[in-house]
């Protein structure tokens, strides 16, 4: 395992039986499936989930069986699954662990027991979150924020049990992230190929390793305020609890600090959102340069967007608080710091689009999801700059205008990615080609049904419709378009609900009857197409590790024989 | 990359030292040459083990300075009555000073180690888990003498009820820290002693405990600080 070693094939873990080749297994790519496999079955139930929130709220009524109660459960816990537990664990365990050591050239992981053992810990936090729906007045109903008091005072659905089991899951899903995220980390820093310096690295990597060490930072807070409020949950300590009449009496908590913990939430609660967004962002760029047949623009200035983006991350998170009350200072510096992201940010798109600039573009379903993703990550950023500034935020606050915001910018956005990656590398991973018109057909229902849904919502919440609200009723100052818009939402989400039919049909389908893949269907240059074997082998590379001695975005060189040329081959 | 040529205005702003550190970080194959996986796992987990730990503290600083009822007096509450005189803070100065010392025992372990002697390694490694057990042990009787003082973590008699809850936190989450770094050291130190490292030629192991000892150590220097001190 030293590093002298790199290129050795003796110290792998060697499978030798069904068991620990596909169960217990140690290599990264089959880590990377079961992974990808639990987040998307975790992630499926969190869909469902929503379909039931749009089904209340645009026929209040009709369902008497979702009860207020429910749909607090419902949305608190979409939110945090969507958020940790679907796309975080995806977007690093799964196309963390499957890229980096293709793409950088190396065998495996550098630990890759560790590796392993992260994997089983997700599972795990996700058995003990699952568990939160079968124990004793259901999961919690305290909205993803997990804001105390109410989190855990009584009158909050799930606030017995819920909300333990998602407090035990968060701290399990941490141990388990430092233990992947560790190892991406090292890995990338440790153990790239001959050649593989790291400005030639693809974006897809840079974005994931900068959000693991994001993550590495930003997690101990949560992990911190799980803790805590277990502790005020179970041992009666007041961390975040004030003195408070419930029920009628008085606690016996007194003197916590609500603020603390939602300091603490948001301390980690920002830079997840980079840590969802970076990986998105890196992916999406190799998506564009390798369909529209051109380098990318900007490398360089890509990857200092990515770590600036990174850095700033950490010093914004108070722009989550400004209904909280606090110095006008304080939000005079967090609105600042918030717009100045919109700097790198604007570079990356800008560079998005310079790179399709006159290229040579093949709409394929992976590029067409990744141009997808420029038009919603553009709706949602700019909705952003309304809610970075501290006056514009507060009347919109607490509204569906917020939840439009983030859904366009983090929801539907990295979800684009990540499905455009999973058209993009399928044929590497299982060595099959989609179905081309099924791909498009569910792209369109889904991109068109993605604003269909989003954006009446940015009315709505102009209008000043309340999120989070089971049922608005007769309220004066809402308009009776505001009902039929939100019949319009339900209708457009529950097709685009069952258009993600025609993804996992497509998927379970061409694993056994789609068309044998090239070891290189699409033309790229980057390593991991280049692996001598497709899907790539136990140990990547064959008996040696390949050279690199190029950047992964050769495309359309003048005068090269092919509109490609590898990282693997050599300078001339 | 492809465009290494650099234009001229790089050169300005970047001085040559400056330009080679950046050259050779994001040269190929290793960030930092010649190190360990292991080592390099190891810094990066215990930079994230410190935002846990300043979380903590941050958390417990900003409690204390909203706490509703007065906070209780460190040196008196932590103070031992020896010979029928109070002195005060005097088990914290112990714990710290047989802390500090284990990490003396903990560098020359990782020293012989480098010289790969085994014998001594070992003795010094087993050294330092004792002195690890007996910080652990000193904790397990503060503890105890606060808990019949009556402090329990959602109640104090003397003051603000958040010094029992950070105190037992805090402390607590230090002394799983020190105890997960004792049984570390012994598993370490038994592999010394069996000669597994001079099999491998390779005694990194024993500088990766001594990482994450120093670390420890490092974090009772600030919980002392913070807490007892303040």
């Amino acid at each position: 395992m030293a590093t002298t070693l790199a290129d050795d094939l003796r110290p792998m873990h060697h499978p030798h039986s069904w068991v620990t080749r596909y169960v217990w297994s140690q290599d990264h790519k089959v880590i990377a499936i079961q992974y990808s496999v639990t987040a998307i079955a975790i992630g499926l139930v969190a869909l469902v989930l929503s379909a039931l929130m749009r089904l209340q709220l645009g026929f209040p009524g009709v369902f008497p069986a979702i009860q207020p109660d429910n749909y607090l459960q419902f949305v608190s816990m979409h939110g945090m699954i969507m958020v940790v537990y679907l796309l975080t664990a995806l977007l690093l365990g799964g196309f963390g662990n499957y890229l980096i050591p293709l793409m950088i050239g190396a065998r495996d992981m550098v630990f890759p027991f560790v590796n392993m053992l992260s994997y089983w810990l997700y599972l795990l936090s996700v058995i003990v979150l699952v568990a939160g729906f079968f124990v004793p007045g259901g999961p919690t109903g305290a909205g993803w924020t997990l804001y105390p008091p109410q989190a855990i005072s009584e009158g909050t659905p799930g606030h017995q049990w819920g909300i333990a089991t998602m407090l035990v899951s968060l701290a399990i899903f941490v141990a388990a992230f430092t233990m992947g995220g560790l190892n991406y980390v090292t890995t990338v820093l440790q153990a790239r190929t001959k050649g593989m310096t790291l400005m030639r690295m693809p974006l897809s990597v840079w974005g994931i390793f900068t959000a693991s060490i994001m993550g590495l930072l930003a997690f101990p807070a949560l992990f911190v305020a799980a803790i805590m409020m277990l502790f005020d949950h179970f041992a009666g300590t007041s961390f975040f609890m004030p003195t408070m009449q419930s029920m009628g009496a008085i606690t016996p908590t007194e003197g916590g600090s609500p603020l603390l913990f939602q300091h603490l939430f948001w301390f980690f609660g920002h830079p997840e959102v980079y840590i969802v967004a970076l990986p998105a962002f890196g992916i999406v760029s190799d998506l564009i340069s390798v369909h529209a047949r051109r380098n990318i623009f900007g490398y360089r200035m890509m990857v200092w967007a990515i770590t600036i983006i990174g850095a700033l991350s950490f010093v914004v998170w108070a722009h989550h608080m400004y209904v909280s009350g606090m110095n006008p200072y304080f939000g005079f510096f967090f609105a600042t710091s918030t717009l100045i992201i919109a700097i790198p940010t604007a570079i990356k798109v800008y560079n998005w689009l310079l790179t399709l600039w006159r290229g040579d573009i093949h709409l394929r379903v992976p590029m067409l999801f990744a141009i997808a993703f420029i038009f919603t990550f553009i709706h949602g950023g700019l909705s952003g700059l309304f809610l970075g500034n501290v006056s514009v935020d507060v009347p919109l606050s607490d509204t569906f205008f917020v939840v439009a915001h983030f859904h366009m910018v983090m929801g539907v956005s990295p979800v684009l990615v990540i499905f455009g990656a999973i058209y993009h590398w399928y044929p590497k991973i299982f060595g099959r080609m989609w179905n081309e018109t099924l791909g498009k057909l569910h792209f369109w229902i889904t991109f068109l049904g993605v604003y269909a849904i989003f954006l009446p919502m940015h009315y709505l919440g102009i209008l000043g419709v309340p999120r989070r609200y089971y049922a608005l009723g007769e309220t004066g100052f809402i308009p009776p378009s505001v009902h039929l818009a939100n019949e319009w939402i339900s209708i457009a989400a529950l097709i685009v609900f069952a258009a993600q039919g025609l993804f996992f049909f497509n998927m379970i389908w061409s694993l056994f009857r789609g068309p044998r893949a090239d070891p290189n269907p699409w033309g790229a240059a980057s390593l991991e197409w280049q692996t001598p074997q497709t899907p790539p082998a136990h140990g990547n590379w064959g008996p040696t590790l390949p050279t690199v001695y190029r950047w992964p975005y050769d495309y359309s060189v003048p005068g090269a024989p092919r509109d490609f040329i590898p990282q693997t081959e050599p300078r001339t | 990359m492809a465009h290494t040529v650099s234009d001229g205005r790089d050169r300005e702003i970047i001085t040559p030292a400056l330009r080679e550190i950046v050259a050779d970080w994001s040269a190929d194959q290793e960030v930092f040459r010649h190190t360990h996986w292991g080592k390099a796992m190891m810094w990066i987990f215990l930079l994230s083990d410190t935002f846990i730990f300043s979380c903590f503290l941050t958390g417990y600083m900003t409690m204390r300075a909203s706490a509703a009822e007065p906070w209780p007096n460190t040196a008196e509450v932590f103070a031992l009555t020896i010979g029928g005189q109070d002195i005060p803070l005097i088990l914290i100065a112990i714990m710290t000073f047989v802390l500090i010392s284990s990490s003396g025992t903990m560098a020359m372990a990782v020293n012989f180690g480098y010289r790969k002697d085994k014998r001594k390694t070992a003795i010094l490694m087993l050294l330092t888990a004792l002195f690890g057990a007996a910080f652990v042990g000193m904790q397990a009787f503060e503890w105890t003498k606060l808990i019949h003082e009556g402090v329990r973590p959602w109640s104090n008699p003397m003051g603000a009820p958040q010094f029992g809850a950070s105190f037992f936190m805090i402390t607590g989450f230090h002394g799983l820290h020190v105890t997960c770094g004792v049984i570390l050291l012994l598993i370490i130190a038994s592999k010394v002693a069996r000669g597994h490292y001079d099999r491998a030629g390779d005694y990194s192991a024993v500088e990766i405990a001594g990482l994450y000892w120093h670390f420890v150590d490092l974090v009772w220097v600030f919980i002392f600080a913070f807490f007892y001190l303040w």
